[in-house]
């Protein structure tokens, strides 16, 4: 839950998360087991095709989301089954409570039901004097300790063992000890006699069908079906978004949900519930059922050009899995009722601004989630949408104007670059390093060295170095990033020395600019386009087939952020994919067209590993080619674990959440360590500051080097 | 060479069995039910009580332990004839056997043995429309369920079975379930433990009717 005031509260907040070692020591383990877990369940499948299919049959579904619900209404009333509409959590809370009180229930049991959680539903009952008990084991046990979940699929994944014996000894009056099998046994018996005693049951749903007028529940411990059949009356609470055509649309989906959530085929029951069914506790063995539907902004989302994919959501929490943030914070600092980065997003629309302004703040836009997303959600991308909106509604805070103004002004964001450059100087020595952090950077940077921008940028150097080559083989252009050509200009006359003695022909626009990665990150939408325009333009007229980048977020930015910004500019959407066409990640370039082998090159064997971009490998998908130019090179190739999660570098994410980059930081060079390597080599600028300022810090002998670097030293 | 019929049944008997389901192959019913008493004597053969009895409860959950005293099959769903062979068999070793009101058996119930309509081999999965609520229960509460299947009904995927289970949703009301394994929970620490709320074990026995 959200109870932060400010992003100076949540900060706080955050960073005593960091400090719950159970938490992080769980996080760690289940990160990496999930990656395994979730690909065994995949095995031999499409996946690709079938989040595909999902996201087709989930935006058709809120396309027709009143049609569906007007269809479902009417065959489950033929079946026996009163239906509700909720235009609120507080309608929908008063609805429930109203059938608990005509029925005379007093004592209620819930299986696990998300929505339920939205609505706040079992503090609005237990206000109104009704008796609720959670059944679903890790549900139960944050209900007994009064606290929210903090995943979707497992609620309790923040306690321990010790934690839960000590809340049962609590509970039964009698000492409990801590071994799992037997708590959970004592929860079976404790619970078994809480269904004999109910009058009422509520459940959520997975699918509500509308042909038939079924709802579907997928659960693994079986309390689903117990709540459902013993007590004489249920109630399912279930969100619009829910509703589909047919069971095959459903069972398309469960095919994919439950190997998304926790690697598992299938989860141990899946439970068809059509119509109000034989029961012996109700009056006439028929049972007493109601389905009350929740809107709380679902039919508004649905209408909603940019946001109605939220709606494709099947909640397996996968986007939490492999979040490296929520790695580090948990759930309950990483959501507000919805976690992960879904959390991040619905939030807003269901929970309100307040809630969602600081949290929204807090994606390092590694593009993870959105690799894993069960339906295709571009969640990054909405995540900077949302961020947006808080903007344009809340204002803008000062550094993010400032950063607009200055961006949409290359020559001034250069010339401040510039003067930054003399201002650093008596903080420096003779080290490429900061020795101490000029005023710009606040303490909490100090986690890595952080590099000085260089006496000459790449801009200053290109009229020198510029090669002529008479007959060229490809025609390139470079496009710098303000990393490269402020503070790594080294990496870029790697490239050209490496570019021109394979024959290709090089310009260098001066126009160009920053990508504007950075303002979009921050939530500047208008600047990030001015910014996008004035690199467009400033290439559209070369003479070029090809725009190289050594940095993977620019590359990432200019191939398919900028198609975004101007989808709805006819003339400028030309221009933008005439440019994205043209823009090749270095590794591509090198491995894809001029196609170097290692005939070229020198065999120097040092052992060497590698970090994958974030916006190399998930957003542009280039996984392969630096692996095979790493071994082309002449270097010894040793893969680390975790290769393709985030470094916590996250551009402006590194100075705005500074602690948690400094553990994401953590874990990555450790897993590069592991490896035994000498050199670990990556190809993004951001992520090469903050490896290498991690490993000068740590007094690590590892060296970390751009792939252009270590291969323009090994070339013939 | 395997026909695909041999095939899809090995191939449900290999993901039943990874979800921790004992499949075994009977060649008629009263195999299968041989098999069910042997289960239900030899589980826990020196006490009556009911799996977490043993842990220390809070007065009202006792008080519910205390109500079940003897070993019980539950056996909803049987043929006249099928029930008659059983419940013979279950005099002889001093059982007893409920065949309705599992309502009031909610205590515990050693064993439920039912008929199963489909399988799904992809996943191991067993079908079971239970909109019998005597039926219901005994795959709910029961701490082992026994699943009689026969092999012509397995099918390779759901997809495969959609009309089926269209037309029984169809018949409304209805209560149809799919089963795979017995009830699981990883919520303390991630560690798997079975039987958290339903059956801490399911068998399934292949009924050869080819």
């Amino acid at each position: 839950m959200q109870e932060a005031r400010n992003l100076k509260e949540y900060k706080k907040d955050v960073d005593d998360a960091l400090q719950n070692t159970f938490l992080r020591g769980a996080m760690d383990k289940f990160a990496v087991a999930y990656r395994s877990g979730r690909a065994n369940a995949f095995a031999g499948m499409d996946v690709d095709g079938l989040v595909q299919e999902i996201a087709v049959i989930k935006d058709a579904a809120a396309a027709d989301m009143e049609p569906l619900f007007a269809e479902f209404k009417k065959n489950a009333e033929k079946a026996g089954v009163k239906i509700h509409l909720a235009h609120t959590a507080g309608e929908a809370n008063e609805i429930i409570a109203r059938i608990a009180r005509e029925n005379d229930a007093k004592k209620i049991v819930k299986s696990k039901s998300m929505t339920a959680e939205e609505t706040l539903l079992n503090h609005h009952l237990e206000a109104e004097g009704f008796e609720v008990t959670e059944t679903d084991l890790g549900e139960w046990i944050i209900q007994l300790r009064g606290e929210g979940p903090s995943h979707m699929v497992m609620p309790a994944i923040h306690l321990s063992r010790f934690q839960v014996a000590d809340l049962f000894t609590e509970v039964t009056g009698k000492k409990q000890e801590t071994e799992i099998e037997r708590l959970v046994k004592v929860a079976r018996r404790e619970l078994r006699q809480k269904y004999v005693e109910a009058d009422m049951g509520i459940s959520g749903a997975n699918f509500a069908l509308a042909d038939t007028g079924s709802i579907g529940l997928t659960t693994n411990e079986g309390n689903a079906r117990l709540v459902t059949t013993l007590p004489r009356v249920h109630v399912a609470l279930v969100g619009l978004d829910k509703l589909l055509p047919t069971l095959s649309a459903a069972l398309l989906i469960n095919r994919v949900l439950p190997r998304n959530a926790t690697g598992q085929g299938i989860t141990s029951y899946v439970t068809w519930i059509t119509g109000a069914n034989a029961c012996k506790a109700a009056p006439d063995n028929k049972k007493i059922m109601h389905i009350v539907f929740l809107d709380n902004g679902r039919r508004a989302l649905a209408k909603d050009p940019v946001f109605s994919q939220v709606l494709r959501c099947v909640r397996c929490g996968a986007c939490a899995n492999v979040c490296p943030v929520y790695r580090m914070v948990g759930g309950h600092r990483y959501g507000h009722i919805y976690i992960g980065a879904i959390g991040l997003i619905v939030t807003y629309f269901f929970h309100g601004r307040d809630k969602a302004k600081n949290l929204v703040q807090n994606c390092i836009n590694c593009g993870a989630c959105k690799a894993v997303c069960a339906a295709g959600i571009d969640l990054p991308q909405l995540i900077k949408e949302v961020h947006a909106l808080v903007q344009n509604e809340e204002g803008h805070p000062l550094t993010s104007l400032l950063l607009a103004k200055v961006l949409r002004n290359r020559k001034l964001f250069h010339t401040l670059l510039k003067s930054a450059q003399v201002a650093q100087r008596p903080v420096t020595d003779d080290s490429q390093y900061l020795r101490h952090l000029p005023f710009v950077f606040a303490k909490d940077h100090n986690f890595r060295a952080l590099p000085a921008i260089a006496e000459e940028p790449f801009r200053n150097r290109w009229e020198k170095i510029k090669p002529r080559i008479s007959t060229p083989r490809f025609k390139a252009a470079l496009f710098s990033g303000c990393v490269q050509d402020f503070v790594y200009p080294e990496q870029l006359e790697a490239a050209v020395s490496l570019l021109s003695k394979s024959d290709v022909a090089l310009a260098f626009p001066e126009d160009q600019s920053c990508c504007g990665l950075p303002v979009v990150m921050m939530g500047e939408k208008q600047a990030a386009r001015d910014v996008a325009r004035q690199n467009i333009l400033a290439f559209h007229n070369g003479d070029f087939d090809y725009i190289v980048t050594l940095c993977a977020s620019c590359a990432s930015h200019l191939k398919k952020g900028y198609l975004k910004l101007f989808e709805d500019d006819g003339q400028m959407a030309i221009k933008a994919r005439k440019f994205a066409e043209k823009v090749v990640p270095f590794s591509a370039f090198a491995h894809d067209v001029l196609k170097l082998e290692s005939n070229a090159f020198e065999q120097s064997r040092i052992k060497t590993t590698y970090h994958a971009p974030c916006h190399l490998c998930r957003g542009l998908e280039v996984r392969e080619a630096p692996h095979a130019l790493i071994k082309s090179a002449g270097l010894e190739f040793l893969p680390a674990e975790e290769e393709e999660t985030c470094c916590g570098f996250g551009g402006t994410y590194s100075s705005k959440f500074p602690k948690i980059s400094a553990e994401i930081l953590a874990r990555k060079l450790d897993d590069a360590e592991n490896t035994g390597a000498d050199l670990l080599v990556t190809e993004c600028p951001g992520c090469i500051m903050q490896l290498r300022g991690g490993a000068k810090k740590r007094g690590n002998k590892l060296s970390v080097k751009h792939l252009a670097e270590v291969m323009v030293k090994n070339m013939k | 060479m395997e026909s695909s019929a041999e095939a899809i049944s090995n191939l449900f008997k290999q993901k039943a069995e990874l979800v921790s389901a004992v499949v075994t192959e009977v060649s008629s019913p009263g195999e299968a039910f041989l098999y069910s008493l042997d289960l239900c004597e030899k589980k826990d053969a020196c006490q009556l009580l009911v799996s977490g009895c043993e842990e220390p409860l809070s007065k009202t959950a006792e008080d519910l332990c205390d109500l079940k005293q003897e070993k019980i099959i539950a056996a909803p769903g049987l043929t006249l004839h099928d029930r008659t062979e059983l419940e013979s068999l279950c005099k002889d070793r001093g059982i007893r056997l409920v065949t309705d009101d599992l309502h009031s058996h909610l205590a515990g119930i050693d064993v439920g043995l039912t008929y199963i309509d489909f399988g799904i081999a992809e996943t191991g999965t067993l079908v079971v429309d239970s909109s019998d609520e005597d039926l219901r229960l005994a795959t709910m509460v029961s701490e082992v369920h026994i699943g009689i299947l026969p092999k012509s009904r397995i099918r390779k995927s759901a997809d495969d079975l959609e009309k089926d289970l269209r037309t029984t949703m169809q018949s409304a009301p209805n209560y149809l379930a799919f089963i795979t394994g017995a009830s699981r929970t990883a919520d303390i620490e991630r560690v798997l433990a079975l039987g958290v709320h339903g059956p801490l074990e399911l068998h399934i026995l292949l009924l050869e009717d080819n």
